[in-house]
């Protein structure tokens, strides 16, 4: 059994379509990160899933459920929502970091253990600080706790290393990890690349309200002629060159040029010889395998 | 440190557990909150000490028998009404009502949780109010049954007023508005000043405020001599406030906004 099986999902915001048309499943015991720049409509999909928010239109089976409005779906979902920018993170300002553990962990028959859950997520010192003198990064690691304190059986976790230092970013990958392992079904967004790629098993590109690619990380960053990249003046035109080797040439970022699908060999050749034609020095010339960014880059441009 | 079991085990707790734990939360944070007992505990007893001391509105003697009843309406409504739209207003803003009504607690749960809290400081303020009010020379009269009927009617009157104003205005809407309607409602109400300075058919009008009828309604019931429950309560406070109260939880459940 899938544990998300989105088909597809309509949402509109008066006259923005903030999902139009989106679909993808998500499997059990699997880590999947729905990756997509800002307003690509992963949270109101997430939302959406973990029943926060009601659709227009389309098919969602969250644990063969349809998540909206059924309450015997509550106990085995957790749902960690987006805190950045938000402000709205769910959480009573003035509670303590101990009680409101406490008390989401009484809701759940068979809660985590409170003071491990603390100690693991490095929160056990803060166990008598309300949550508005928490810094972002404790917010989001509470936050984080709330979503597994009743140990559900699928979890939806929204940007959940946003605005983290990098070691509370190692403790929580650590422990998404170990849900995995221990059989937990995690449904993660994120925009940072690396962290998609360091931690997906399944991993779907979201652009504009809609899926544009999925698949694991090895399947998405897989090519047959290798990647070449460099970096000279910004404003070439890429087009030129990639006629010339038909191969896909794309200025990433300012400056910042990507060739793909050609035979690196080639490749290379045809960058210094090109770059040569115009006076310009290809500096930090390296070939190598796409990365997810690439791929990323190349959907969503 | 103990090592932490992660295999999914979901399952609810018993529906009165995760109710009590709530409204227990719910209760601290009342309690831990200045701006809360200012408004639920300080202001009622200061201006029934103060009122029946100060000679600063023409009240028939003895002045306590017009004034416990009225800051016994003040308080249902400091704790139903204002102290719960602006607490409940913000816990919008912050997306608390809508993670726990995404937890396995339930919005039913949450709002059950929120009333027991209500009820708790409650219960709280009579029993202070009632000490003090004992202390300045109040007696207890009339019908304790009828006083209690009247205050759980008021309660689900502005309880329900109070989370319309919390779940349909932005949060610093509900906190000026909930204040502005606090202080009007105590001035003209008949609470702590008594409405003889209206003219008859203004102080008809203000009788339908949910306010008054709570106050008449007490005062009637404490009253020396009514010893047959309810029965010298005006049939007009009861309807008024049962009007207002389901008209209120109408308009709560049509137009309320948990996001």
């Amino acid at each position: 059994m899938t544990a998300v099986e989105v088909r597809d999902l309509r949402r509109a915001y008066g006259s923005v379509r903030a999902v139009d048309g989106l679909s993808f499943t998500a499997p059990t015991a699997k880590v999947t990160a729905v990756l997509g720049r800002n307003g690509a409509g992963k949270t109101t999909t997430v939302e959406i899933c973990a029943g926060l928010r009601p659709r227009d239109g389309g098919e969602v089976a969250v644990l063969g459920q349809d998540p909206w409005h059924n309450a015997a779906l509550k106990p085995s979902i957790g749902v960690m929502p987006q805190a950045a920018g938000s402000g709205a993170a769910g959480v009573y300002p003035a509670a303590r970091v101990g009680e409101v553990l406490r008390l989401f962990a009484s809701f759940a028959a068979h809660p985590l253990d409170v003071d491990a859950l603390l100690d693991r997520l490095d929160l056990a010192r803060l166990a008598g600080t309300a949550w508005r003198r928490l810094s972002g990064g404790e917010q989001q690691r509470l936050s984080l706790a709330l979503a597994v304190v009743g140990r559900p059986a699928l979890v939806f976790l929204d940007e959940p290393t946003a605005g983290l230092d990098v070691a509370a970013r190692h403790a929580t990958w650590s422990l998404i990890e170990d849900l995995r392992t221990a059989g937990v079904s995690v449904v993660l967004t994120t925009h940072a690349m690396d962290e998609a790629e360091k931690l997906a098993d399944h991993v779907v590109v979201v652009a504009a309200g809609r899926v544009v690619a999925a698949g694991s990380p090895a399947e998405l960053t897989r090519d047959d002629g290798g990647t070449v990249r460099f970096t000279a003046v910004p404003g070439l035109p890429v087009a030129e060159l990639a006629g010339r080797l038909a191969a896909s040439v794309r200025e990433t970022k300012p400056g910042q040029y990507v060739v793909t699908g050609a035979a690196a060999q080639a490749a290379l050749t045809a960058v210094t010889a090109w770059c040569a034609e115009r006076g310009v020095l290809p500096e930090h010339l390296s070939t190598g395998r796409r990365t997810l960014e690439d791929v990323f880059v190349e959907l969503t441009a | 440190m103990t090592a932490l079991d992660l295999t999914p085990a979901p399952g609810a707790a018993p529906v009165g557990r995760r109710i009590a734990r709530h409204a227990s939360m719910e209760l601290r944070l009342l309690l831990r909150n200045g701006e809360q007992l200012l408004l639920t505990i300080v202001i009622p007893t200061v201006l029934l000490v103060v009122m029946v001391h100060a000679p600063l509105a023409d009240i028939p003697r003895p002045r306590s028998n017009f004034l416990v009843p009225g800051v016994l309406a003040l308080a249902v409504m400091s704790t139903a009404f204002t102290g719960q739209a602006i607490a409940t207003g913000f816990e919008r803003r912050y997306g608390v009502l809508r993670r726990l009504g995404a937890s396995p607690l339930g919005r039913i749960g949450l709002l059950a949780g929120k009333t027991a809290a209500v009820l708790a400081v409650e219960v709280l303020q009579v029993a202070l109010l009632v000490a003090v009010g004992v202390a300045v020379g109040w007696r207890p009269h009339g019908s304790v049954l009828a006083a209690l009927a009247l205050v759980v009617l008021g309660t689900v009157a502005f309880s329900a007023l109070g989370l319309l104003m919390a779940g349909t205005l932005r949060a610093e809407a509900t906190l000026a508005g909930a204040n502005l309607v606090y202080l009007l409602l105590l001035v003209v109400s008949g609470i702590a000043f008594p409405q003889s300075d209206f003219s008859p058919s203004v102080r008809s009008g203000l009788r339908l405020l949910p306010s008054a009828a709570l106050a008449d309604g007490l005062r009637a019931a404490l009253a020396p001599g009514a010893a047959i429950p309810g029965a010298a309560v005006p049939g007009r406070a009861w309807v008024v406030l049962a009007v207002w109260a389901v008209a209120a939880t109408a308009a709560a459940v049509r137009w309320f906004r948990w996001a």
